[in-house]
């Protein structure tokens, strides 16, 4: 019905690579520091962050994950937000977690969507963040966060844990990951010929403690808002075949 | 390449910039050879569309030869002379697939932002505020078009530029304008504004048989336009009452259909024209719906409001319960123009719309901050300003 070229085969000269390059490059990196300190600056620049609007703030929430992942990076607090240091040295409170989803419907079938899902090295083309996914092996896939410049990038391993054809894939971090994490998307065909609603559920688990609950707590939204950008890029990307942008367009001085 | 760039409220300047470059794969780069100023351009003008960047190139209106095409366009090559729609629209997404063009999910890479205000956002436009995408306008040497197979429109040879340069919004704008009045036979439309938005709607009005067009402005010369080329009546708005004007040319009964060509930047009289003036300016309401309101007031029972007039948020002091009470049907939005290029093309080459008939003033796009302060002041008899770059 539609007749479009494919994703596939989008370019990557095409797809914002340049400009993700500079921004989030990766640096030289450094030794961790007070991790508890460190969590608690990634929740200043989550609250910094409420206050910006736009380009920035993809960045300023990855260099957020990067804290919470890896600890690393500058030694100093946050005089503002150092009231979240309180709680410090709280042993990890156990099993909770903090959950995403968002829906869209995607003018393309239940089994094209999936398809183009089902192949995980193609999700970096619409996952901003994502520098890498390869595949290892039928279910095993290993995935590259790029972070904010400065903090470099994060690497876990995932495993499929369901696959539906045309209708679920599930995934989760493997035991190891610095943040676990789950994945689920579902694929249900939209009322008559409208196309196909696509959910997308992430659920994570903060490490460090309270004070990394809090901070993810703190960046919830940025995180919604984060993956909420994703799944609508994907819509682009699968709707026409590129993913709008006015990166690289000249404006006056 | 030569720009027209925006500064801030009152401030446009001609800017040398880089050229633009093929940024994806369904991109076109277009030499501009016409382009206009809308009334579109003067609430950035006058600093009511928020979002806006300095060093933002202005412009929706254009028209030129492409002269570069992505790897993926199928439809347009080298040299094809075309007019771009004002609406960036990608042609298979859900609103596109259903002529809404101006409603595209996929062409606004700050959908998130127009999301926060309007709960999902419309198509990007060119050269209208971040918020609506941010792309570079179309008041420079040259411009990028995405989705180029979707909107440009080929133009044949024999029409000039000024024929055909409006079928980028005004003449598709006014068109739509009536369309959404589901005008039937002797029925009775009324236009506010005799703009070039409102000139077009009334000629498309009496095109889609109307008996009765009244239009109303308070600018003797285009009050005077509209009379000697739109086969209208007309309401001077700043010498007698609209209500009881449009009243009394509809038998008692009040237009079947009205249509605010105005828009958020409405002149208003009286007291309540100094309190929307007042809080417009330290922004409690974005817009000042005096058109809007008399428009819902004097509209007969069950009749339609139809809405090409730009609003961009809050309004108060609006009289809802007449518009219950009364029945009345709303239409409103940004146009969806690629869908009636085909049929307006048609109509401009049998010679049944010459849209060039609104040309006031010709310009150089040097001239483009003087164009913008003389058509915010319809000073010198300014209706619509045509510039080459
Ligand atoms: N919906 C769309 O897609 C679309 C496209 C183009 C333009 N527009 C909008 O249409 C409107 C008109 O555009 P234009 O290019 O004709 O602008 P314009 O500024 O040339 O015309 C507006 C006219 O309205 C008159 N006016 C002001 N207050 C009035 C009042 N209270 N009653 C009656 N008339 C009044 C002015 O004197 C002026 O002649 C603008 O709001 C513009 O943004 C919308
Ligand atoms: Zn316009
Ligand atoms: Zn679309």
């Amino acid at each position: 019905m539609m007749q479009q070229s494919t994703p596939m085969h989008a370019r990557p000269e095409y797809a914002n690579e340049t400009l993700q390059e500079s921004q989030y490059g990766s640096a030289p990196q450094r030794n961790m520091g007070y991790p508890e300190r460190l969590i608690s600056k990634v929740g200043g620049v989550f609250l910094g962050a409420y206050g910006l609007t736009r380009g920035s703030l993809g960045g300023l929430l990855v260099a957020g994950v990067g804290g919470l992942l890896y600890h690393r990076g500058s030694t100093g607090i946050c005089p503002v937000y150092s009231a979240l240091d309180i709680d410090r040295s709280e042993p990890s409170p156990g099993p909770e977690i903090i959950r995403i989803s968002d829906t869209v419907t995607i003018n393309r079938s239940r089994e094209d969507l999936y398809q183009f899902w089902r192949n995980f090295e193609n999700l970096p083309l619409f996952m901003r963040h994502l520098a890498e996914v390869r595949q290892t092996d039928e279910s095993h896939s290993h995935w590259r966060l790029r972070l904010a410049s400065g903090l470099g990038s994060v690497e876990w391993d995932a495993e499929l844990t369901e696959d539906r054809p045309g209708e679920q894939l599930s995934w989760r971090s493997l035991p190891g990951a610095e943040l676990h994490n789950t994945g689920t998307v579902t694929f249900r065909e939209a009322p008559v010929g409208r196309g196909t609603e696509v959910g997308l559920i992430i659920v994570y688990h903060p490490p460090g403690g309270r004070l990394g609950i809090t901070a993810a707590k703190l960046a919830n939204p940025l995180f919604a808002q984060m993956a909420r950008e994703d799944i609508r890029r994907f819509k682009s990307l699968m709707e026409v075949g590129e993913i709008p942008t006015i990166e690289g367009q000249p404006t006056g001085s | 390449m030569k720009a027209l760039c925006w500064y801030g409220k009152e401030d446009v300047r001609i800017e040398k910039i880089a050229d633009p470059k093929i940024l994806n794969p369904h991109d076109a780069i277009v030499k501009i050879t016409l382009t206009a100023i809308c009334g579109s351009d003067l609430h950035l003008y006058d600093g009511y569309i928020p979002t806006m960047r300095k060093g933002d190139v202005l412009g929706h209106e254009f028209m030129g030869e492409v002269v570069e095409i992505g790897p993926e366009v199928k439809k347009l090559a080298k040299g094809d002379r075309v007019v771009v729609p004002f609406p960036i629209s990608c042609g298979h997404c859900f609103f596109c697939n259903q002529e809404e063009y101006s409603l595209c999910d996929n062409s606004n890479p700050n959908a998130a932002v127009a999301e926060k205000m309007y709960g999902y956002s419309g198509a990007a436009l060119f050269g209208y505020s971040h918020m609506l995408g941010g792309y570079a306008g179309g008041q420079a040497e040259y411009a990028r078009v995405p989705f180029a197979d979707i909107g440009p429109i080929k133009v044949p040879d024999e029409l000039s530029d000024e024929q055909v340069l409006f079928l980028s919004d005004i003449l598709p704008t006014g068109y739509q304008a009536a369309a959404n009045c589901a005008i039937r036979g002797g029925d009775t439309v009324a236009v506010w504004g005799c703009g070039p938005v409102g000139l077009f709607a009334m000629q498309s009005a009496r095109l889609l048989g109307a008996e009765r067009v009244i239009a109303i402005d308070c600018v003797p010369e285009r009050l005077e336009l509209a009379r000697a080329t739109r086969q209208v009546e007309t309401i001077n708005f700043a010498e007698e009452s609209v209500l009881e004007g449009l009243r009394e040319l509809s038998g008692g009964r009040g237009p079947d259909a009205c249509i605010d060509a105005v828009g958020m930047e409405a002149h208003g009289f009286g007291p309540l024209g100094w309190y929307d003036k007042a809080k417009q300016t330290v922004r409690l309401q974005t817009d000042r719906p005096t058109v809007l309101r008399e428009a819902i007031q004097a509209c007969r029972k069950g009749g339609t409001v139809s809405i090409p007039g730009v609003y961009g948020g809050l309004i108060d002091k609006f009289n809802f319960g007449a518009a219950f009470g009364k029945g009345l049907t709303f239409k409103m939005g940004q146009t969806h123009v690629q869908k009636y290029l085909p049929d307006l093309l048609e109509r401009i080459a049998r010679g049944e719309i010459a849209p060039n008939d609104i040309i006031s003033h010709r310009l150089s796009l040097d001239q483009g901050p003087e164009a913008y302060r003389m058509f915010r002041e319809k000073a010198d008899g300014c209706i619509k300003v045509v510039m080459k770059p």
